[in-house]
């Protein structure tokens, strides 16, 4: 019987009793990562990365039953060996590993495979079967080597010193956030969002090598910000805070700026394509590396990239879940946090 | 390349107009020289022939980047163009290529008459050498088809700020007849190739539209009324032997209506008309959607100056014998235009707006009620002691325009906005019935309130049925009022008609889907105009 089934609350595991990123309240959660499409709020435990921990108390609360593994570790679980291995999608995010009686499962949660500077690197597991998300399965989405993504964006900040706009970097709070802060500081001063400031100052207490940053408040002058970065996250973009913030150059970083048309749909300053998702060249990549004999794709370009994935010769099955709503579900967060 | 490739990032990157002329502005005063008359070519309209087809370019780039044919389909229909999908896909360069625009597009146009082996191999080194970007702007060049949201008049405005030009004579020189391989940037500002001293207008002097009873004007006596046609305004100027045709977006359009050339001959030379041109058949004002056909075309068939004749009503006189006559009164300058008009031969083209005769403004409204049944908007009220303002000024001219045509619809699709709506589904689109069949007929993405728009934004995310990327289909429930200023014919669309202005007048919650208006009901609407 197979390792995984795909029900109405999320991926179940029957051998071992307990549910990977479910979206309805179960009494085990085994969680990928702090993203609010793959955690929800109302199970009775969670299991995670130590590092997504600080992230769950400052999001769904303080008094959780959660344990943590680092990565690399087994646990067994009503004899199903589960482990996490990185997954280089955001700090602390993780694929799980399931193994029963010789039969290894791996589910991904989202992923990326170039190395970001502060998410512990992508590393391939060999399995059966692999569970793969697909936001960007198409050939259209090749990212650039974030070395030169974030020199045009250093070029972009200098630019707008010149012009006397304030540069605002937007991106998700967890994840982008860090990786930007980690790769764009000692230029200028980084001012961040309340939202940002919170998870930053968890993960500090966790350890994690962050530089420093300024929590904005309603006391900085404008002139002191137009000399540094302003991150804030995708909710607040278009809303009376930017508003209030004059003369300011918004530049966006998704990996949907690929594309002109979201470039101008989002009616941003600026695109940068930087994403914390694998490209088409990535996921064909970390496929391969599994030497899975099935794959199961969810969220994102699913019933094309599982073709394509079929066509190449690698038995593929498109999967219905709840997952990539990251934008709208960051959202709901940011709003509970207001 | 690369600084091309540039501006139009910058171009992209900005929906504000000033950013667009600073960036242009910038190009052209430091852009290689012998580029920059292809790129006012090419951002005019002026399209070199074709040297490879669509089909052997997808052909090449699907071979090239090794993607099945069907996946390249399923990214182009994600991306929505083609040269752009084409950037994405092919596999990273191998070397780079420091070569000018103009040179690109002079071996482009050279690869004309070549055969398709040759043709290929060219374009496959040429994206070898090219960055994503680069790549885009590269097969744009070879359809010629840049829509990248500049307009001629702005265009001409970075121009004229640039190089220190009145924007009227860069609007002259730029519409003339030139070919970019043979004048320079300066001569073409300077106007080398016309003789820009002679086609200046004047700025128009506009109405604002009336929201209090008409009553509080005063003495009607005072006041002379017109129908406010609906046609384009535009003025028409002769001096020394030349005329021109300018549109109110000031643009030079003589060439579209050579109806009005006889005019060259008949009028004396030192005359200004202010007017609206319509079209005009056996004397009587066609609608709107009938002039539409003459619009926006770089040549002019016999059916269409057959079906779409068109007239000039003449309201005003700017110029006369050389004299600017802005400084007198309206009354004044009426008298002028009468005698100039009564000189000319084809008095059934270049024809003279009537004036409506009233004597209290409740007869003025009764008349106002008939505006349809001879194609126009309503009425245009003029102070008869006005002067010819530059722009709009309060108090003088006002547009008294007739209530808008509604139809009752239902919304079937929704999409999501931008800026600040970015995250509330805001673009809706809206059928009416044809028997069984809901029948596509108007976007609209303004009219509602913020609180109105959240509410149809969750019925959306409550009743979404279908999902084509940013759009979604909805259970057809919500009834909509949609206003409109007119109805026309329409190849294009699958109701055979298109609405013309459509916005969400009201959101009708009190009526059901069931009781909105039939496609019958518009087509017998459209009959009734023509």
């Amino acid at each position: 019987m197979a390792l995984i089934t795909f029900t109405n609350k999320g991926i179940y595991c029957e051998q071992g009793d307990f549910y990977i990123d479910p979206w309805r309240p179960v009494d085990l959660a085994v969680t990928t990562h702090g993203h609010a499409d793959h955690v929800k709020w109302g199970n009775k435990a969670y299991l995670c990365h130590e590092l997504t921990k600080p992230i769950l108390n400052q999001r769904l609360g303080a008094d959780l039953n959660i344990q943590t593994l680092p990565y690399n570790k087994e646990l067994s679980i009503n004899g199903v060996k589960v482990s996490l291995f990185p997954a280089g999608h955001v700090i602390g995010s993780s694929q799980i590993r399931l193994e029963y009686k010789g039969e290894i499962c791996v589910i991904s949660g989202d992923y990326k495979v170039e190395y970001d500077g502060i998410s512990t690197e992508f590393e391939p597991v060999k399995c059966h079967t692999f569970v793969s998300e697909s936001t960007f399965g198409l050939p259209i989405y090749k990212w650039l080597p974030q070395d030169i993504v974030f020199q045009q964006i250093r070029d972009w900040v200098s630019d707008n010193h010149d012009k006397l706009k304030t540069s605002v970097l937007v991106a998700y709070s967890l994840g982008k956030a860090q990786r930007l802060i980690k790769n764009l500081a000692g230029d200028v001063p980084i001012y961040v969002h309340n939202s940002i400031a919170n998870l930053n100052e968890g993960f500090i207490r966790a350890g994690v090598d962050l530089p420093e940053t300024i929590r904005i408040t309603p006391e900085h002058k404008k002139e002191e910000l137009q000399k540094g970065i302003v991150i804030v996250p995708p909710a607040l973009a278009d809303g009376k805070w930017m508003k209030s913030l004059q003369s300011a150059a918004t530049g966006v970083c998704s990996g949907w700026m690929q594309v002109r048309a979201s470039r101008r749909w989002r009616s941003a300053d600026a695109g940068f394509a930087l994403s914390d998702h694998a490209d088409w060249p990535g996921l064909l990549s970390a496929i391969k590396a599994t030497e899975a004999e099935k794959v199961f794709v969810t969220h994102g370009f699913v019933s094309t990239f599982s073709k394509y994935l079929n066509e190449i010769g690698i038995a593929s099955e498109e999967v219905v879940t709840r997952y990539g709503n990251e934008e709208e579900e960051e959202k709901e967060i940011l709003t509970k946090e207001a | 390349m690369k600084r091309f490739t540039e501006l139009i990032q910058q171009l992209e990157m900005s929906n504000k107009t000033n950013d667009k002329i600073a960036a242009l502005v910038d190009y052209f005063s430091t852009a290689d020289e012998q580029d920059k008359p292809f790129v006012i070519a090419m951002f005019t309209g002026k399209k070199p022939r074709r040297p490879v087809t669509t089909a052997l370019i997808k052909e090449w780039a699907i071979e090239l980047s090794a993607v099945p044919a069907w996946l390249f389909a399923e990214s182009y229909h994600s991306v929505g163009d083609l040269s752009e999908t084409i950037a994405l896909v092919l596999p990273p360069a191998t070397y780079t290529s420091d070569r000018k625009l103009h040179q690109w597009i002079n071996e482009l146009a050279a690869l004309n008459g070549k055969d398709d082996v040759a043709k290929k191999e060219y374009i496959l080194k040429a994206w070898d050498s090219l960055d994503t970007q680069e790549r885009f702007i590269f097969n744009k060049l070879i359809s010629g088809n840049f829509r990248i949201g500049v307009s001629n008049k702005m265009l001409v405005n970075a121009i004229s700020k640039q190089s220190n030009t009145e924007s009227n004579k860069i609007m002259h020189s730029i519409m003339g007849k030139w070919k970019p391989e043979e004048i320079s940037y300066q001569e073409l500002i300077a106007g080398a190739h016309v003789n820009t001293d002679n086609s200046w207008p004047y700025p128009f002097c506009l109405a604002y539209a009336l929201e209090n009873e008409p009553a509080s004007l005063g003495e009607p006596a005072a006041w002379q009324a017109e129908w406010k046609w609906d046609g384009i305004r535009g003025q028409i100027v002769k001096r020394n032997g030349e005329l021109f045709i300018w549109s109110r977006g000031e643009e030079l359009v003589t060439d579209q209506f050579p109806e009005l050339h006889f005019l060259q001959e008949d009028l004396p030379d030192g005359t200004v008309l202010d007017g609206e041109i319509l079209s005009v058949k056996d004397g009587n004002v066609q609608a709107f959607s009938i002039l539409q056909q003459r619009l926006n075309r770089k040549t002019i068939n016999k059916s269409q100056l057959n079906d779409a004749p068109i007239g000039f009503f003449t309201y005003d006189l700017l110029e006369y014998q050389g004299r600017d006559l802005r400084g007198e009164t309206m009354a004044e300058r009426r008298r002028l235009l009468v005698e100039i008009m009564s000189g000319l031969r084809d008095k059934d083209v270049a024809i003279l707006s009537p004036v409506i005769n009233f004597s209290d403004w409740d007869e003025l409204a009764e008349i106002r009620k008939g505006s349809r049944e001879n194609n126009s908007e309503g009425i245009i009220l003029k102070k008869l002691d006005s002067l010819y303002h530059s722009g709009r000024k309060r108090g003088d001219w006002w547009k008294w325009k007739i209530n808008p045509y509604t139809v009752d619809t239902v919304m079937i699709y929704a999409q999501k906005g931008s800026g600040r709506r970015a995250n509330f589904f805001t673009d809706y689109t809206f059928a009416v019935r044809d028997g069984e069949q809901l029948i596509t007929v108007a976007k609209a993405y303004s009219g509602l309130t913020d609180k109105e728009i959240k509410e149809v934004d969750s019925f959306v995310k409550k009743n979404a049925i279908e999902k084509f990327g940013p759009v979604r289909t909805v259970k057809p429930e919500l009834v909509f009022e949609i206003a409109f200023e007119g109805i026309a014919e329409s190849k294009r669309h699958k109701a055979g008609l298109a609405l013309r202005f459509p916005r969400i007048a009201r959101w009708r919650k009190d009526k059901k889907a069931a009781e909105i208006n039939t496609l019958d009901d518009l087509r017998q609407l459209l009959a009734s105009t023509l």
